[in-house]
């Protein structure tokens, strides 16, 4: 039974130890001449999880829920307490981008020394050398120190480096929102291309539109303990159930905004100015609900709304999902940086931000431009003597 | 098979050879003289124990037998190269674990590794000052060449019983952050109970009075003499004297001394590391 599965978790417990007094120097054990006092504190509680070959598997759950710990665990950077894990292939871990780069030595050198600590021989690197470089998009630095490099420089070398050790299994810890959107639409394909190539991909997440869109299966870990485990679909639901329900919103619409793109002639995170733009905002069914307001505000980085726009009340109590599209003109947006604020609200309720309200970032112009205003109107100018 | 087990990822030979290329390549970067330094430090140790011990404190060690050599910075530099790798292989070796933190917590690969990159980078630095040592020994007058094999088979002894202190303390460390300034103290108490900046006589002559009654701690006669049969260094030090300054074989004695040791030290070594490793990445 468990061999379909590429990952298999049983019975995991992993405690860590909470140290009030703590002996680390030579000192306190001699004054104090006893052990050290701690607490155990169990990050993973009897979680058993199968991933089976070939999926793309969630692990949703707040904030200090074990995800991290589990993935630490599967990549066997942490010992269990009890319990154990299986791992039926070649693995890597996305933890973190870059682990072991030096940056006194060169782009070229370390993707040598970052290629061998993942676990690949010199002969693999030769041959994938050329494609990690091109993937970077750093050629022209590559013989440069590595200290010289830019923070996104370095990030993409790292995950260029990663992605090409061409595992059987990936773990990845949210490391994919990394770069400019360029490099982002880059991953991402080939994110799929590894997924359609059949390898079993384990992902964490708190993005539910990453979650429904990418994975097949998933589980959501709440306190260490497993809450289920299942479609990725399914397991979305029952977690955004439970994170509401702590809400107590009583009359309750049942849609959770799972993505926000600004769109112009395609999606886009950087748009033209004194053209039309459209907001597309992608809704998920939790619950079985009644009508909804989609709410989508255009604010400034610093907060300012500039525009709030509300949409006509929503009906579909049989649809699982909803794609809705708004179209921005006449906004003459300055160059500079931008958010979008989307919220679904049961009618006639106080828009709230809360869980359900999902930002998006965009830009106008191009990079770095901009200044203190906020409209740029189309202006003509009219100068002629007064006399 | 050999090489089979070298290109296996896991096994962490392959990976042993990237860090060590890493340690050698950048433990001087930025720095104007660059590898040049890791003769200099060498150099400089020897030009002022010549100065302190040769020239003020008139110490003589006996010419070199049969050699003939008769240069104090020689049989110095016999006995204080192999010290200073020992010493620096195990300290660098010591802090491994503890300074590359955020590796080992976010990357899995063969922990010993860190450890070992130390010892063979170290390892390097010696070869090339002993390199130099023959070198110098050519000139005045030495017959080295011959003995180069027994010096490298003398020298990985030598790595192997570093490599094995520093797996042990590199673990220790972990637990007990105080072990790299008491390290810094237990070593220089060592180098001066090591014979040296001073001949072995001066230890014999001690003996033979200590043993006559002549000399006593607190009423206690002092067993000098088991102290520098256990000491390891002790043995290493007259083995590479023997072979580089003396150019005669250590006796077999001595050699299973040097073997025992570096054998020993290695299993205790990898005992602790074997037990610990696996749950260092939460004690860090």
């Amino acid at each position: 039974m468990t061999t379909s599965s590429a990952i298999s978790v049983n019975d995991l417990d992993k405690a860590f130890r909470l140290y009030r007094e703590r002996n680390q120097s030579l000192k306190s054990i001699v004054v104090r001449r006893r052990k050290s006092v701690f607490e155990e504190f169990l990050a993973l509680n009897d979680v058993s999880i199968e991933v089976p070959w070939g999926t793309t598997f969630a692990l949703l759950g707040d904030n200090g829920s074990g995800k991290s710990t589990l993935l630490k665990c599967i990549a066997r950077i942490l010992n269990p307490t009890r319990g154990d894990v299986v791992v039926r292939g070649k693995l890597a871990a996305l933890l973190e981008l870059g682990s072991g780069f030096h940056p006194e030595l060169s782009g070229r050198d370390n993707i040598y020394l970052n290629g061998a600590i993942l676990g690949l021989t010199k002969r693999d690197l030769d041959a994938r050398l050329d494609d990690i470089i091109e993937f970077s998009g750093v050629e022209h630095f590559i013989d440069q120190p590595i200290k010289t490099y830019s923070s996104g420089m370095y990030v993409r070398l790292g995950f260029s480096v990663a992605i090409n050790v061409e595992p059987e299994i990936l773990l990845v810890d949210e490391v994919l929102a990394v770069g400019d959107a360029a490099f982002q639409d880059k991953c991402l394909e080939k994110f799929s291309a590894f997924r359609a190539a059949g390898r079993t991909v384990v992902l964490v997440t708190h993005g539910m539109g990453a979650a429904r869109q990418l994975c097949d299966q998933g589980a959501w870990l709440d306190h260490g303990r497993l809450m289920a485990q299942g479609t990725a679909t399914s397991i979305v639901t029952s977690y955004l159930e439970a994170v509401y329900a702590h809400e107590n919103t009583g009359n309750d619409c049942g849609w959770h905004v799972d993505d926000v793109r600004v769109v112009q002639d395609g999606l886009a995170p950087r748009i033209e100015p004194d053209r039309p733009f459209s907001i597309q905002v992608d809704l998920g069914r939790y619950a079985p609900g009644g009508d909804a307001v989609i709410s989508v505000a255009v604010m400034t980085t610093a907060g300012v709304v500039v525009a709030d726009v509300e949409s006509p009340t929503t009906t579909a109590p049989e649809a699982s999902t909803l794609r809705a599209v708004v179209d921005l003109a006449g906004m003459s947006l300055a160059p500079g940086r931008y958010e979008v604020r989307v919220s679904v609200s049961p009618v006639g309720q106080q828009v709230r931000a809360d869980h359900r309200t999902v930002h998006a970032e965009f830009e106008v112009g191009a990079a770095g431009t901009g200044g203190a205003a906020i409209l740029a109107p189309p202006a003509s100018w009219t100068v002629t003597s007064a006399r | 098979m050999f090489r089979e087990r070298l290109a296996d990822p896991d096994s962490g030979w392959a990976l042993l050879g990237v860090l060590s290329r890493r340690e050698i390549r950048t433990k001087y970067r930025g720095t104007v003289l660059g590898n040049l330094w890791s003769l200099l430090n060498p150099l400089a140790a020897m030009v002022i124990y010549t100065l302190v011990f040769s020239f003020l404190l008139r110490v003589t060690p006996d010419p070199g037998d049969p050699s003939g050599i008769d240069v104090f910075a020689v049989w110095l530099l016999a006995g204080l190269l192999p010290w200073n790798f020992f010493s620096n292989a195990m300290s660098a070796g010591m802090g491994s674990l503890l300074g590359n933190e955020g590796l080992l917590k976010k990357v899995f690969f063969p922990r010993w590794v860190l450890v070992g990159s130390q010892t063979v980078s170290w390892f390097v630095t010696f070869l090339i000052e002993l390199l130099v040592l023959v070198v110098v020994l050519l000139i005045v007058g030495g017959r080295p060449l011959v003995f180069i094999p027994f010096v490298l088979v003398l020298a990985v002894l030598l790595a192997v019983m570093a490599h094995g202190w520093a797996m042990g303390l590199s673990i220790g460390l972990v637990y007990f952050r105080d072990l790299q300034y008491l390290l810094g103290i237990v070593l220089q108490i060592w180098f001066f109970l090591t014979t040296i900046v001073y001949p072995p006589s001066v230890v014999a002559k001690a003996i033979a009075s200590t043993e006559a009654g002549h000399h006593d701690i607190l009423g206690h006669t002092p067993p000098i003499r088991l102290f520098y049969e256990l000491n390891p260094m002790q043995h290493f030090v007259d083995a590479f004297r023997n072979l580089l300054y003396d150019n005669r074989l250590p006796t077999l004695t001595e050699w299973a001394w040097c073997a025992g040791f570096a054998i020993g030290y290695l299993a205790i070594g990898y005992l602790i590391f074997r037990r610990f490793s696996p749950t260092i990445v939460e004690e860090l």
